[in-house]
């Protein structure tokens, strides 16, 4: 087709199809370089991680689904019989059946099923360390927005320590509090709570970055000092989406505490952990199904409260 | 200024009334949030008995542990007797086989450790003088025990029959009847590049390129560069080699969990947003099946792809890519559904495809945010593989909290993290630099 238009067109207007010619071939020949490069960094990576693998992908495939079959329990009532801790008619003398073993009795015969218990401590960690977060993030967001703090080297310092603070492996700070404290939910709460100053401090700057400075600078001309401008001009404009942002953390929270948990620290990760490495089915299905439900009703509500505060927007994922 | 007057201030409350008298609600809502916090933090303190915890942490462990992340220490037993002095190191001690270290003088039956400028210890088969600064302590070696001469300084301790004398950072000294142990702490990492084991162990930077460039082989099946290559690769307290090849599992971890998620997430939120795909129940289904993904935690699906392959890297990328399916499509279809339709429009009246309507109406709008979307998930989700590889999905994760489990390898654990980190911070620069070429190019 090019052909038989550059007949028809003049001698600058050749040039400029053969320029423009130019132009696209190398960028298909980018795109095809590009392209390719992926094409071999994803057939390297998948070679390689499946090398270093215990099983052979191909080997392993057709057993994918012979853990949820394992999974699969003995009648329709077993699951709920582990959820709350009811005894059960298979119990044979080892834990796999022994449901009511793990009850937690509050007062009297009164007792709080063992999973539901354990959700709870998780979600407690989670919510504690949201909290912990917020409430540093908060005190230190507002040093490194550059809209307030005019030194760069305040901001410099406090931007990398947040940095710090987000970047640093979780797994280590738990490990390092596990070390001091032994085992147990308090180096889970400090390690995701660490991990959260670092990322809500993170969002929180840059909504404090982009707060409109007319309320400022009428503070600032009646003579209000730093903290009182930061009080009464900033604070009360970013509080809705800063709400926002902690929420958003709140659910990434929930999962990191189980996953925290799951290593060590306690909670519902940790008896999930064990209950799939026992082959206790029933179990591991019950804490499964709750583990599902917190979840998704931790979204909803989030979700509802995020749209109460700050309406359809500022949904995107951060942190 | 003008002074109000009564009246003027009763009108200005008259005219004003949502400021001067707002809705209990309204004035009391920050002090009930904030009741309602503190109660929640009591009610954790009793929940988790943190009082308790935090009370019976071995706190003096923090400063022992972090100092074992930037030093490393040196043990060498001294045995004064009458008929000589010896000085001895444990076998496998960082100073290699035959140690002779600068710090420690042995003159007949006298040995002298220094342990900074003004502080050493002086050892005979008699006694034991340390010397800090101006203090000294005279310590008798009886056969029943340690006999200290003199008041304790305060950098002494005495327990039944030893007697510890710290010096701060460099090191401490226990004497025990018959011996002495000490513990000579230095800053830095201990043998990082060659263990004692290897022919360049001990060589300054020159030696060891002219050794590599012009020296005889060592070992006549290989050249000393393959050589020295392979002892650093293969050094047996660092073990680079194992290290590495974790920390690119990880990597390789999170590069390929993203990279399928999106792509497996970008044809389904197609037909999960419903300006695109005008049917009820292929959105809804789409949807839950994201949801669905979501909701099963990452922690939920690396357990379960542990089982199906084994513990390895295969595992955690199959966990993110099935949690980040969700994610994302949950994401891409949100994005879709917000879309301008003005270009769909113009595309379709000039009577294209459907297949072309959605190239050219759609892909061009969302096509910058999908791709910022997914660097972002990628680089957050290189910190999320190190967490799962510790359950055993593979990669650094696993190594990690075994090196911290034995709480004596907090040396190596400083090298993952700064490893780990330092991949974050380069993830995070290249997956913002991207960004902000994309939501330029997206803008514009």
């Amino acid at each position: 087709m090019s052909k038989t238009a550059s007949a028809e067109l003049s001698p600058d207007g050749i040039q400029i199809e053969r320029h423009w010619q130019e132009l696209a071939g190398r960028r298909r020949a980018y795109s095809w370089i590009i392209a390719i490069g992926l094409l071999v960094t994803i057939a390297g990576s998948l070679w390689f991680a499946n090398e270093s693998n215990a099983g052979k992908f191909f080997d392993r495939l057709p057993h994918l689904f012979d853990f949820a079959g394992d999974l699969i329990p003995r009648d329709g009532w077993e699951v709920w019989r582990a959820m709350f801790d009811l005894p059960s008619p298979y119990f044979d003398g080892s834990l796999k059946y022994d449901y009511p073993e793990g009850r937690v009795y509050l007062f009297g015969g009164f007792y709080m099923p063992e999973y539901f218990y354990k959700m709870l401590e998780t979600l407690n960690i989670a919510i504690l360390a949201t909290l912990v977060g917020f409430i540093f993030g908060f005190m230190i967001c507002f040093l490194a927005a550059k809209n307030l703090v005019k030194n760069r080297f305040i901001r410099f310092a406090a931007r990398r320590y947040m940095e710090i603070l987000r970047a640093f492996p979780e797994i280590v700070i738990a490990g390092f509090f596990a070390a001091i404290l032994s085992l147990g939910p308090i180096p889970a709460m400090f390690a995701v709570g660490i991990h959260t100053i670092g990322a809500l401090g993170k969002l929180f700057f840059e909504v404090v970055e982009n707060a409109d400075m007319k309320a400022d600078e009428g503070l600032r001309a009646v003579g209000a000092n730093w903290i009182e401008r930061v009080g009464f001009g900033i604070v009360p404009q970013v509080m809705p989406n800063f709400m926002s942002y902690a929420l958003l953390r709140l659910e990434i929270n929930v999962r990191a505490s189980t996953i925290i948990g799951a290593v060590g620290g306690g909670g519902i990760g940790e008896e999930l952990r064990l209950s799939i490495g026992r082959g206790h089915q029933a179990k591991t299905l019950a804490i499964i199904l709750l583990l599902f439900i917190t979840i998704i009703a931790v979204d909803q509500f989030s979700a509802w409260l995020r749209r109460r505060l700050v309406g359809e927007q500022a949904f995107a994922f951060g942190g | 200024m003008n002074a109000m007057t009564a009246d003027a201030i009763a009108d200005f409350e008259l005219r004003h009334p949502a400021v001067f008298n707002p809705p209990f609600w309204r004035r009391f809502m920050p002090l009930v949030i904030a009741a309602g916090i503190v109660l929640y933090v009591f009610y954790c303190w009793w929940f988790f008995s943190i009082g308790t915890v935090l009370a019976s942490g071995q706190w003096q462990r923090a400063e022992l542990y972090a100092r074992d992340w930037v030093s490393y220490a040196i043990r060498t037993t001294v045995r004064p007797t009458p008929t000589g002095t010896t000085v001895s190191y444990p076998r496998f001690s960082e100073l290699g086989d035959n140690p002779n270290p600068s710090w420690v003088v042995k003159d007949g039956n006298n040995v002298t450790i220094a342990f900074g400028p003004d502080k050493k210890l002086d050892i005979n088969d008699q006694r034991v003088i340390a010397t800090r600064g101006s203090e000294s302590l005279t310590v008798l070696l009886a056969t029943d025990g340690a006999k200290p001469q003199g008041p304790l300084p305060d950098w002494a301790t005495l327990k039944e029959d030893q007697v510890t004398v710290t010096f701060g950072f460099a090191g401490q000294a226990d004497i025990i009847p018959q011996r002495v142990v000490v513990s000579r702490r230095f800053l830095g990492w201990a043998n990082f590049v060659f263990d004692t084991a290897s022919p360049f162990w001990g060589k300054s930077f020159g030696e060891v390129t002219s050794m590599i460039v012009s020296g005889d082989r060592i070992k006549p099946e290989m050249s000393n560069a393959a050589l020295a290559f392979d002892n650093i690769w293969f050094n047996s307290s660092w073990q680079h080699g194992d290290v590495w090849t974790k920390l690119l599992q990880t990597i390789v971890m999170a590069f390929m969990g993203t990279l399928m998620a999106s792509l497996v997430a970008f044809p389904l939120a197609f037909m999960a947003a419903r300006n695109i795909t005008p049917n009820f129940f292929a959105n809804q289904i789409t949807k839950r099946f994201f949801d669905f993904l979501r909701s099963v935690d990452m922690l939920i699906w690396a357990l379960f792809f542990t089982r199906a392959f084994g513990p390895g890297p295969l595992a955690g990328i199959s966990a993110i890519f099935f949690t980040d399916t969700g994610t994302l499509g949950k994401v891409y279809s949100e994005t879709l559904e917000n879309i301008d339709d003005k270009q769909r429009e113009g595309v379709k009246s000039v009577g294209a495809s459907p297949a072309n309507v959605q190239r050219y109406g759609v892909m061009p709008q969302v096509l910058p945010v999908f791709a910022s979307q997914a660097l972002y998930f990628w680089e957050s989700n290189t910190r999320s593989a190190t967490i799962i590889g510790a359950m055993g999905a593979g990669g650094i994760g696993l190594k990690l909290w075994e090196a911290m489990r034995t709480n004596t390898n907090w040396h190596n654990v400083a090298y993952m993290v700064v490893l780990i980190l330092a991949v974050i911070f380069i993830f995070d620069g290249i997956s913002n630099a991207l960004r902000s070429r994309l939501a330029g190019k997206s803008h514009h």
